[in-house]
């Protein structure tokens, strides 16, 4: 076993328990905490595959911005715990157990009939690869268009955003909290 | 990839477009509150230029963004029905906002915005596109179907809309990982070259699986329905007559070029799916309009059924020479069901009142004799919804059923034939209703509203007394692109 | 001895040597600033424990060792442990990739004075920054007490609002020097000169943006004592609190050494190339000054109202901080 395998075994066992540590903690801000090591996990998995460019952004962008979003939202409204845990929809715990067994078992299975694709890049052989300049390349030259096309995206959702939650000029309150229905 | 293979000028309709919407968004902040319907107009003008700039150059064969775009007459035509509807709900919305109380200046941006991704996602060939662009044309209508947000009805189909998008998004970007996992690609080129070698293998045909109910979410095809009676009902009324055409459209222009270009060779694997789609959406769609009372829930379960037709339609896609005479019914149905079923939305618009309460069949009660145009405008349109002549409708359901039958499936022409009469029970009671019985109330018909009535009805009435034409000019467009 | 053990070793002495300097920073940082403060305000300051008072800050650490651990009642006892290591540890670790002088040959090796250097540094220190957020949230939700919730939220707000800014600043030194590495922004300072010359905005914004994101006066929102009484630390005591206390001023020294890397020409200064040593020095008295003009700031000025702060950084440095990009990458593509 070579040092890097050993690495990787343990950080996989890290991220998949952190993950179910996620899904199975009953108090929110504990899930969010356990998402947050996750995303430090795979950070450290693109810095294992050379691409520390990816894992700084996914440390960043996702444990830096998105989770500490969540975890304002979560605390701004105090929905830490659930209230009635376990009471609404208990027959579908069963189900989902089932059901991730049968996909597990499908990819399982799929792994086995055909073996992971190797990477398309050499790592190894690829000196820029996962380098800022490479990242630059790729997103302006090849993938120019789903770049913009992003950019413009994330206008339209800010903008959306805006609509759904700004305070009405005319009326002067937020028609989110005045909900009169006329009727 | 090189200047050379950029080709911004192939793109400039669609450059256009989206330069315009960002311009308006700063326009309309100059411009005063009880004006907004200037915004409306100059949305108008953005839609209309580009309407004229793409239909003047339908017959392009070009690519862009080194492959990742194809402009094409089977992107421009779509462009045309996308536009069209943009054009239509818009010169809707003018009046409909200000008589809800729910102008603001965004709605037009975010219409533009949302076109944009239609006319994206009728270009792609490549997945990470698709799932740009269905995001792009998904996000802003969530925002739209909430407009009106005073009304908790809007809110609730909002919130519907948005948690149900965002999760079969989720199917459909797994779906992309898993065949980009199989084939190691995401343009559409290389994924059918690498899958004409490799053949199906259970990582494909999951992926294709998982993207296909993302897809098969946004046209609302049974069983991924559920949520659309409840979202066209909430929504204000133009936005649904907007999504209903030009989201709906837009799904299926992914699913046809994907299943068309990307994945022909594996048509015996995905044909047996997309036949199930159709007989269950043709089928339930049908059923379940029946016992509804609402005009609007019943507009959307006829949605369902259409959507149903259009799947028929792309059956025979797999099959060599009659991948061409498929994608051009599925454009013919979509410009036939997009020009009839926006003049039934703009009925059903002048038809409601700002308290909500006319959304009732029975209220159409008597609209003969209030308004004897508009009464007649919507007989029309319930004629070319089921498929009767001398309507477009009958000519795209006839167009769409000799497609299937060419492949070779009688069966499900007599299951579309079959539904088709059962449907033809709750639109003629429209019919029946505005004519026969009586009734009172009241209709507002300001001039956009008529204009946009008579416009469509006029379309319905002489594509479907003179469909040669157009025919012509589709199956031109078409022809050996797939 | 193979070279990769070496390595190893070489990484840990400078490792423990950073954070023994980091540390010997914050406590006569905590000095500095009380001395400074008396000085400001005609008063004498510390001056009974040593020469000048030299020996407070340890007498201060004893004291805090000796004091008793409070945890409250409904607090969350794992998370209200964690959060203060939480705050500490991004604040040391981001010292990892800024160069405090060149290389230098010590015995018989070729040392760089500094931990590591990354080709992606400043997306490290972005990264880093990012994260530190969690301890004051943290430790605002599990102390189980509204003030230092509100403490927690408002960090956590005014932290994410100003790291946009702060992230935007930087592109400017990055766009100059062509790289992302601090050594390469500072080898590239070497041929032109100072970037606080060339950005003069970046550098403005990096240093508000910085001072609201180590929550320092004017900023200090986090922690008014008049509407918070101490924010998110309200409930901590001893040890735990020292922690925070540490964190504080350890990133105050972080902020002002990557404001001196990227604008000051980090350790450039006369006779460098020379004696390498120097660098050092260079390093450290124009971290020094940086650090004298966030205390003399604190000293001088209010407290800003919560929406002022957020109206400031929303409105006024986030545009001209994106102005900023937009200027640089124009002139530079023009200018070649």
């Amino acid at each position: 076993m070579t040092a890097e395998l050993i690495i990787f075994v343990l950080l996989a066992v890290i991220a998949v328990a952190a993950a179910l540590g996620m899904l199975l903690s009953s108090n929110a801000i504990y899930s969010a905490l356990f998402l947050v090591v996750n995303f430090g996990v795979v950070a450290t998995f693109y810095l294992l595959l050379g691409a520390p460019f990816i894992a700084m952004v996914q440390v960043t962008v996702y444990a830096g911005a998105i989770m500490v979003l969540f975890l304002f939202v979560i605390m701004l409204l105090g929905a830490e715990r659930l209230r009635h845990p376990n009471q609404v929809l208990s027959w579908q715990q069963p189900l989902a157990v089932v059901l991730v067994m049968a996909l597990l078992g499908f990819a399982g299975y799929v792994v086995s009939m055909q073996g992971l694709a190797s990477p398309p890049v050499d790592v190894a052989n690829t000196v820029s690869y996962g380098s800022p300049a490479a990242i630059g390349e790729l997103l302006f030259r090849e993938y120019l268009f789903p770049f913009e096309a992003t950019s413009l995206l994330l206008l339209s959702a800010m903008v959306g955003v805006v609509v759904l939650t700004a305070v009405d000029a005319r009326r002067g309150v937020s028609r989110g909290v005045s909900r009169d229905r006329r009727s | 990839m090189t200047i050379s293979n950029l080709n911004l000028v192939g793109t400039l309709p669609l450059l256009f477009l989206s330069a315009w919407a960002c311009g308006l968004l700063l326009v309309d902040l100059w411009i005063p509150g009880d004006r907004k319907h200037m915004t409306g107009w100059m949305a108008l003008s953005g839609f209309a230029i580009t309407f004229f700039w793409v239909s003047s150059n339908l017959g392009q064969r070009e690519e862009a963004f080194g492959g990742m775009l194809a402009i094409d007459g089977f992107s421009n035509l779509l462009h045309l029905v996308f536009l069209g509807s943009g054009i239509l709900a818009t010169l809707l919305a003018l009046n409909y906002l200000k008589q809800h109380d729910i102008e603001r200046g965004e709605f037009y941006p975010l219409m533009l915005f949302s076109v944009v991704g239609m006319m994206i996602m009728s270009m792609a060939k490549d997945l990470i596109v698709v799932f740009l662009a269905l995001e792009m044309l998904s996000i802003p209508l969530y925002v739209l179907v909430g407009f009106a947000r005073t009304r908790a009805d809007s809110e609730e189909s909002a919130l519907k809309y948005f948690l149900l998008g965002a999760f079969s998004s989720a199917f459909q970007v797994y779906g992309i990982a898993l065949i980009y996992g199989a084939t190691q690609a995401t343009g559409f080129a290389a994924i059918g070259d690498a899958v004409a070698i490799s053949g199906a293998s259970p990582l494909l045909l999951a992926g294709i699986g998982l993207m296909l109910v993302g897809l098969a979410f946004k046209v609302s095809a049974v069983p991924l329905h559920m949520w659309t009676p409840d979202v066209y009902q909430g929504a204000p009324s133009v936005v649904t007559g907007f999504m209903s055409v030009g989201a709906k459209a837009a799904g299926f222009a992914a699913i046809v070029r994907i299943f068309f270009s990307a994945f022909h060779s594996l048509a015996a694997d995905w044909a047996p799916v997309i036949v199930l789609f159709a007989v269950l959406s043709t089928v339930i769609g049908n059923v379940a309009a029946i016992s509804q009372t609402s005009i609007k829930r019943m507009l959307a379960f006829s949605s369902i059924a259409h959507a149903g037709y259009v799947f028929v339609a792309i059956v025979p896609g797999g099959y060599g020479a009659l991948s061409d005479f498929a994608a051009s019914a599925v454009i013919f149905y979509l410009a036939a069901y997009g020009l009839t079923n926006i003049g039934a939305w703009s009925v059903v618009i002048a038809v409601d009142h700002a308290d909500g309460m006319g959304s009732d069949i029975s209220n159409y009660a008597g609209l003969a004799r209030r308004s004897p145009g508009l009464a007649a405008a919507m007989t029309l349109f319930m004629l070319s919804l089921t498929g009767l002549p001398p309507t477009m409708g009958f000519v795209a359901k006839f167009y769409v059923f000799r497609a299937a039958l060419a492949a070779g499936y009688t069966w499900l022409v007599v299951v579309g034939v079959v539904t088709v009469l059962i449907s033809a029970y709750y639109y003629l009671r429209v019919i029946v209703v505005m004519w026969m019985n009586s009734g009172d109330g009241q209709v507002v018909t300001p001039r956009a509203l008529n204009f946009t009535v008579g416009v469509t009805a006029a379309a319905t009435l002489v594509l479907g007394l003179l469909p040669g034409p157009l025919m012509a000019i589709v199956e031109s467009s078409v022809r050996g692109l797939f | 001895m193979s070279p990769v053990i070496g390595i190893v070793i070489e990484a840990i002495i400078k490792s423990a040597l950073m954070v023994f300097v980091l540390a010997t920073a914050f406590a006569y940082l905590t000095l500095a600033e009380r001395k400074i403060a008396a000085f400001v305000q005609v008063r004498k300051g510390p001056n009974r424990v040593g020469p000048w008072g030299l020996m407070q800050p340890a007498a201060d650490g004893i004291k805090l060792l000796f004091k008793e651990e409070m945890v409250p009642a409904g607090a969350d006892k794992v998370l209200f442990f964690l959060a203060p290591i939480l705050t500490m540890i991004p604040a040391m670790v981001i010292m990892a990739v800024v160069p405090i002088g060149p290389d230098v040959e010590l015995f018989g090796r070729s040392i760089r004075l500094g931990i590591s250097d990354l080709n992606v540094g400043m997306l490290y220190i972005l990264s880093v920054a990012s994260v530190a957020v969690y301890g004051i949230v943290l430790a605002g939700w599990s102390s189980a007490n509204k003030y230092s919730l509100l403490g927690g939220l408002r960090a956590s707000a005014q932290m994410i609002s100003y790291e946009i800014a702060l992230g935007l600043s930087i592109i400017g030194p990055i766009i100059l020097a062509g790289t992302m590495s601090l050594q390469g922004i500072i080898t590239a300072q070497q041929q032109s000169t100072w970037y606080v010359l060339w950005q003069p905005v970046g550098a403005l914004v990096f240093f508000l943006a910085g001072l609201a994101e180590v929550n320092r006066a004017p900023f200090d929102m986090p922690e008014a004592e008049q509407e918070l009484t101490a924010g998110y630390f309200t409930e901590y005591s001893g040890m735990k609190f020292s922690l925070f206390f540490m964190g504080e001023y350890i990133k105050m020294v972080a902020v002002c050494a990557i404001a001196t890397t990227l604008f000051l020409g980090g350790y450039l200064g006369p006779y460098v190339e020379q004696l390498p040593w120097l660098g050092i020095l260079y390093f450290t008295i124009k971290t020094t000054a940086l650090l004298f003009l966030m205390i003399w700031i604190r000293l001088t000025l209010p407290r800003l109202r919560y929406d002022q702060l957020m109206a400031f950084g929303w409105k006024v440095l986030l545009p001209l901080a994106l102005a900023n990009v937009v200027v640089t990458a124009t002139a530079t593509v023009l200018l070649g």
